[in-house]
């Protein structure tokens, strides 16, 4: 009787693992049914590198390119502030900081990736706005560089707490050995330490990178969402999770609109897969 | 003997969901309204006041889009859909391939206003200057009598029956299917208050919103059809005499002729209590029929 309980427990845990395979994988038949139909109307070229998003015109214009510019250059101003910063941070908590304070620091981090997107949004339209409209003098604040700010405090917490138990992983001899050899404590860091976690560095940098792609309600708020081809970081900016959020209320069903949103929802995931996978690639060599 | 468990599992986790949707049809006194967001805060105050009156009625109201909201009235998820917009003739004809007849109610009467700062002293507008502006052929305010300052545009997003009402009646011009369209410099912004708040900020903002979210850090702006005027300030008279020009009607939708709490629910809504509850919540009642 035991031994049968414990197949089935067996089987259902197993059932389980294979239903977030199943689930991905219907996601994306789900995806590619209704994105693909789009290509009844329209080519994929002109979709892909179109430059006019006029969804609501006749013919509608459904040109991707600058929302997907503006998806990029948003998440490459996230990434440039939000990459020093986390690195220092996880560096000093593992590296640096005394056990208690190290405690409180990595408590603080988690609570940031508690807060939900919308409160940062909220946050950055009342109070991160009007300082980037002033110190650029800009004529709104709401730009690309903004939705960048804030979509770098998103990124922080994921990439600290993968890049701090990287860091923490090193063995401890490669530490001692270096300073064994005369190594200062900071030469031993930058030139042991972290080539030694470079490769969960890189993990942790793509699954950061992975959150600010995907991210849709701060952005949302933040970037203007004009879908202009951006030319620089201090104008508004339209994203693909944005637009797909935006639109997806008013749109007609089973128009060419809707499909376009769907086909949006298709290269968004094709872009998430692509950085995982890459993380997790990054990861793997760490373990040959 | 394993195997059923497993199976009945999987059977149940799939059909949960539907579980909840279908529950909704039911059930006669669970009434559930979904649709445009300008309408959201005005159904759900209607909503209290009948459930005051008739304590054995649910009402459920939600959000979303127009669009959304005849979506469902075509998914049969909701009773009622309302809309800021018509009902288009796709949506009808998806309607009845479910086997739909929608039919319409008008519900009130909703005045947009043109917005700007209050330090900007533009004062009047004619709808070719402002599909001018929105279409980025005016780009900036000295074209229309302001300061020499670049014009920044805002309006709803695509989400918004509001989006589509400007963009036909002004945009357009009142040409349905013309060929202007907002610029692709225009913010489309997420809410009537980011709206509000962006144009409070900037001088040179100009934006437009339901005559109910207009608060006195804005300043609204004249609007004429043609030149020669007259230019109307937007307001509850100015709207219900139709002599301001960008005003229109907010619907509601069902998927058949309404029976029992629909259609109390309706009544009640075009009752004279219901549109006094729309003027309290700063949209124009439906004129008196004569």
């Amino acid at each position: 009787m035991r031994r049968f309980k414990e197949f089935i427990i067996e089987k259902i845990i197993l059932l389980s693992g294979f239903a977030c395979i199943l689930f991905v994988i219907l996601i994306f038949f789900f995806l590619a049914k209704d994105g693909l139909a789009l290509f009844k109307f329209s080519s994929p070229w002109n979709f892909l590198f179109g430059t006019l998003w006029s969804p609501l015109s006749e013919p509608p214009q459904i040109g991707i390119l600058p929302l997907f510019l503006g998806s990029l250059i948003v998440t490459i101003g996230a990434a440039v502030i939000s990459v020093p910063l986390g690195m220092a941070c996880a560096i000093f908590i593992a590296e640096i900081a005394p056990k208690w304070m190290r405690e409180i620091l990595k408590a603080g981090v988690e609570l940031l990736a508690a807060i939900p997107s919308i409160v940062i949004g909220f946050i950055g339209m009342t109070m991160l706005s009007p300082i980037v409209k002033h110190i650029f003098h800009l004529p709104t604040g709401l730009t690309a560089l903004t939705g960048s700010i804030a979509l770098a405090f998103m990124a922080i917490p994921t990439m600290v707490s993968i890049m701090e138990d990287s860091i923490s992983s090193v063995p401890r001899i490669y530490k001692e050995g270096s300073l064994a050899l005369g190594a200062t404590h900071w030469q031993t860091i930058y030139r042991v330490i972290i080539p030694a976690a470079s490769s969960g560095i890189v993990a942790a940098i793509m699954l950061g990178i992975g959150r600010v792609i995907g991210e849709t309600m701060a952005v949302m708020m933040l970037t203007g969402n004009a879908s202009v081809m951006p030319h620089t970081i201090l104008a508004p900016v339209r994203t693909m999770t944005a637009t797909i959020a935006a639109e997806m209320g008013e749109t007609v069903r089973g128009s060419e609109h809707y499909f376009a949103l769907f086909a949006i929802g298709l290269v968004l995931f094709g872009i998430t897969f692509l950085i995982n996978f890459l993380a997790d690639m990054a990861r793997h060599r760490k373990n040959k | 003997m394993k195997k059923i468990t497993a199976i009945s599992g999987i059977v149940l986790m799939v059909l949960s969901p539907c579980a909840g949707v279908s529950y909704a049809k039911e059930s006669n006194n669970l009434i559930q309204i979904k649709g445009s967001d300008t309408i959201v805060n005005l159904s759900q105050a209607w909503a209290e006041e009948f459930m005051k009156e008739h304590p054995e009625a649910s009402l459920a109201v939600t959000g979303g889009g127009s669009g959304t909201g005849i979506a469902a009235l075509i998914n049969g998820t909701t009773d009622i859909a309302n809309a800021s917009r018509p009902i288009k003739k796709k949506e009808i004809d998806d309607a009845q391939k479910a086997g739909y007849y929608p039919e319409e109610f008008k519900v009130a009467v909703d005045a947009l206003a043109v917005i700007v700062n209050p330090a900007n002293p533009v004062k009047e507008l004619t709808i070719d200057q402002l599909s001018g502006i929105f279409t980025g052929k005016i780009t900036n305010w000295n074209e229309v009598g302001g300061n020499n300052e670049k014009i920044l545009v805002l309006s709803r997003e695509r989400n918004s029956g509001t989006h589509m009402y400007f963009l036909e009646n002004v945009v357009r011009k009142g040409h349905e299917k013309g060929p202007e369209e907002y610029a692709p410099s225009v913010l489309m912004m997420p809410s009537s208050e980011a709206i509000i708040n962006e144009t409070s900020q900037s001088t040179s903002a100009i934006g437009y919103d339901g005559l109910g979210y207009v608060t006195p850090e804005v300043k609204t702006i004249a609007v004429a059809k043609t030149k020669e005027g007259p230019f109307v300030q937007p307001s509850k008279e100015t709207a219900t005499n139709h002599t301001y020009p960008v005003w229109r009607y907010l619907y509601m939708y069902t998927g058949f002729k309404p029976q029992g709490v629909t259609k109390a629910f309706i009544d009640f809504a075009l009752s004279e209590k219901g549109q006094k509850i729309v003027e309290a919540m700063g949209f124009v009642s439906l004129p008196k029929k004569e």
